[in-house]
């Protein structure tokens, strides 16, 4: 329904492009080469996971002369999160109207 | 929240009713109940019906997948991009029933037969918890 989870989930779901996000959350900035060396793929693979990764808004990069150092962005995993708490909200919220309904049903 | 497997992402919502576990189970299998408190559907008390829940924000599309009566009730639940199973567990109690709804994401192992990346929600979910945390 709403664009940007999609392009969440999609990024999210290569196991992969999840490592380099984990990663980047744990360490800090990191450069493609870094990455390259952690995650055991090609540096070209490295820099189209990247991408998607940008994309879903969940890396960013800074550009210091030659190099650009990747950083996560982790607030972009809240439309994630918030389905939960979603979710919990409507399931009472359900579950309240399901009480009133046995209670009609008494009579 | 509950037990939740490393894979696994679940919300889960318990509540004591003071009605018998039949009563309760009639509200959760018929369709016009169902209306009542939940969505219109087009429910049918068959392990495998497919039905839909209509919603204002638009449709939530299900399977039945466990029917025990009076005891258990479980269907596939796929809306906004996202694939689970909600589950009603039914426990009688002295004072009448113990009702539990679990909404659980697909685990690993079952995404393969949903159709791949969109399953895996749960499971990323559930290994990014540690990072989403920190963001209060």
């Amino acid at each position: 329904m709403t664009e940007p989870q999609d392009l969440l989930f999609s990024a999210l779901a290569d196991p992969r492009r999840r490592a380099i996000f984990e990663r980047l959350c744990r360490t800090g900035a990191q450069t493609v080469g870094d990455l390259t060396t952690f995650s055991g793929v090609s540096q070209p693979a490295v820099s189209k996971h990247i991408g998607a990764l940008k994309r879903a808004g969940l890396v960013s990069g800074r550009t210091e002369g030659r190099q650009t150092h990747y950083s996560a962005t982790p607030a972009a995993l809240a439309p994630l999160r918030d389905w939960t708490t979603r979710m919990t909200d409507f399931w009472e919220a359900r579950i309240d109207a399901l009480e009133d309904v046995l209670k009609r049903m008494d009579q | 929240m509950t037990e939740e497997t490393p894979q696994t992402r679940t919300v889960t919502v318990e509540r004591t009713l003071p009605h018998p576990p039949a009563k309760v189970w009639r509200a959760l299998t018929q369709p016009a109940l169902i209306a009542d408190w939940l969505m219109p559907n087009d429910f049918a008390l068959t392990s495998g019906h497919r039905f839909t829940l209509t919603g204002e924000w638009g449709a939530v599309d299900c399977e039945v997948r466990t029917i025990e009566e009076a005891r258990c009730l479980s269907y596939t639940w796929v809306a906004m991009g996202v694939d689970t199973v909600v589950t009603f567990t039914l426990t009688p109690t002295d004072a009448g029933t113990h009702l539990r709804m679990e909404q659980a994401g697909f685990r690993t192992d079952q995404a393969q037969a949903y159709g791949g990346a969109r399953a895996a929600w749960g499971q990323l979910l559930a290994a990014l918890e540690e990072v989403a945390s920190g963001l209060d």
